[in-house]
């Protein structure tokens, strides 16, 4: 469903209006599986009609009152169903194309959505899924493919989280003050993994990388005063500008070897304003700093000293030693590879393939040639990813 | 929403173990009372029947038309149920908030939410 070669005014539509339509139904009706069904079949009319008869002033409207009236008409026919109808106190809904659509005011409930979809009763994998599936309007075999389960299993997580949110009355509902920022920390999460997911891979999954922006960008535009909010935009935006040079021949390249010409200067100065801004409503949290991390990275040369303090910084958030570990890189490439050295030595890491790769790294700079290599054949054993490998082997066979 | 709340005490100190409960200050036992007062006070709450001590259950089943007893409780003893309550509540959100006020699922138990259904 999601835009081809040649893009058709339903496919702009469906990317623009899925999400919007979609929160406003199940604002509307309640219930996630019947608002489903109903946008669906509103936008299947929309791709017959309206190559035909053009695109309607305001496609949003139009599809939204479609949809309704499909939905309703379908409660109608449904008898058992009759109790909602008398909940709904509606009048009997007309012919599917509707007349008044530019009347219609169109509340925006994609908030109150995406904190549905994201809620902490569900399972991370639900959260991801779902939130893929009704914000960006991926289809079930999209995701499933993007995360390498069969469709049949992602199927019945979608339908299942469905459920859940029924059965269990999970609220539709954007968070109040007390609980906001810890619901809030839940969303950016799923939205970073999906970026993540997409990230990692050099080409398949890109797609989800754009769509974690996507959802970003709404999220950046209906809370407009929560700087992590921006922070996180900010941070996905700088690591996408570079996505073209991460991979060379499907070779993992590293951000010191990476080509700046393959940088997309214009993403980047778009990050750069996005983490100002995120700095001007006063954030100093975890995606606010890491944003910031990125964009010094970005730098030639990065500010090593500035880098140090700033996964410091991170590591007392987070409480992370996989960033302690970043902090020592910061400070080897600062010219301190001994004391870099010793901070890697510290950190209860003992399973990370990065940790030895990184000692590896530095004992190979200290002359420790022969300390490098055994580092290098641990962080061997204990890689997963081909390329990283690959990368590591390379390293190995340059100390001879 | 009906909600049923099925407490579980896991490693909660309860008066049936009466060394563990001695380990709490007269203070704490006290306040552990009250708070279990305050809860079955609270509008919307059904409280549930007590229940007598896990170690109490035989568990049946039937198999070939026999019927198989067993001594004790279908989970594990420290997973079995400890005592269970009703809650209307507008939405899980609310559901979890009371939830979180029963003392067991501070002190080493757990309580699970569970929506109820109408046939």
């Amino acid at each position: 469903m999601i835009a081809a070669s040649t893009p058709t005014p339903v496919d702009a539509a469906f990317r623009d209006h899925w999400g919007r339509v979609l929160a406003a139904l199940i604002g509307f009706l309640g219930d996630f599986e019947l608002a489903e069904e109903a946008a669906q079949e509103a936008f299947a009319i929309a791709a017959e009609r309206w190559p035909r008869d053009g695109v309607p002033d305001h496609p949003t409207a139009w599809l939204l009152t479609t949809a309704r009236n499909r939905a309703i008409n379908r409660i109608r026919r449904e008898r058992v169903l009759t109790e909602k109808l008398r909940l709904l106190d509606v009048a009997e809904a007309g012919d599917t194309t509707p007349a008044d659509a530019d009347a219609v005011e169109i509340p925006d409930e994609r908030l109150e959505l995406i904190f549905t979809c994201c809620h902490p009763a569900l399972a991370t994998e639900a959260q991801v899924a779902l939130t893929l599936r009704t914000l960006g309007g991926l289809t079930t075999e999209q995701i499933a493919h993007a995360f390498l389960v069969p469709k049949p299993t992602m199927a019945q997580r979608l339908v299942r989280a469905k459920r859940k949110i029924k059965a269990a009355a999970i609220p539709f509902r954007v968070p109040d003050g007390d609980t906001l920022g810890e619901r809030l920390a839940g969303v950016l999460a799923v939205v970073y993994l999906i970026f993540n997911q997409g990230y990692s891979d050099p080409s398949a999954h890109g797609e989800l990388a754009t769509e974690a922006i996507r959802l970003g960008r709404a999220l950046a535009e209906l809370l407009p005063d929560e700087p992590e909010v921006h922070g996180l935009l900010a941070l996905m935006v700088l690591h996408d500008a570079r996505r073209d040079a991460r991979f060379r021949d499907g070779e993992l390249v590293l951000l010191a070897d990476q080509d700046r010409a393959l940088w997309d200067k214009a993403r980047l100065a778009s990050g750069h304003a996005l983490l100002e801004g995120a700095l001007a409503r006063g954030g100093r949290g975890p995606y606010v700093i890491q944003a910031a991390i990125a964009a010094l990275h970005a730098e030639d040369p990065p500010g090593w000293p500035q880098l140090a303090a700033l996964y410091g910084e991170l590591a007392r958030l987070t409480d992370s030693p996989v960033v302690e570990l970043n902090r020592a890189i910061a400070v080897a490439e600062g010219g301190d590879p001994r004391a870099a050295l010793a901070l890697a030595d510290a950190l209860p890491l003992e399973d990370f393939h990065y940790l030895h790769a990184t000692r590896g790294e530095l004992l190979r700079r200290l002359g420790r040639t022969r300390a490098a290599r055994d580092a290098y054949r641990r962080a061997l054993q204990l890689v997963h990813d081909d390329a990283e490998r690959r990368l590591l082997e390379g390293r190995l066979a340059e100390l001879g | 929403m009906k909600y049923l709340l099925l407490i579980h005490q896991g490693d909660t100190p309860t008066p049936r173990d009466p060394e563990a409960w001695a380990r709490l200050s007269e203070e704490e036992q006290n306040a552990i009372y009250a708070e279990y007062r305050a809860l079955r006070e609270t509008p919307g709450v059904t409280p549930g029947v007590g229940m007598a001590p896990p170690e109490a259950a035989t568990t049946v089943r039937v198999e070939d038309g026999r019927t198989l007893r067993t001594d004790g409780p279908f989970a594990a003893m420290k997973e079995a149920l400890g005592g269970y309550l009703f809650y209307e509540a507008d939405d899980l959100d609310a559901a979890i908030a009371f939830a979180a006020r029963i003392p067991a699922a501070r002190l080493g138990g757990a309580v699970e939410v569970r929506p109820t259904q109408e046939w």
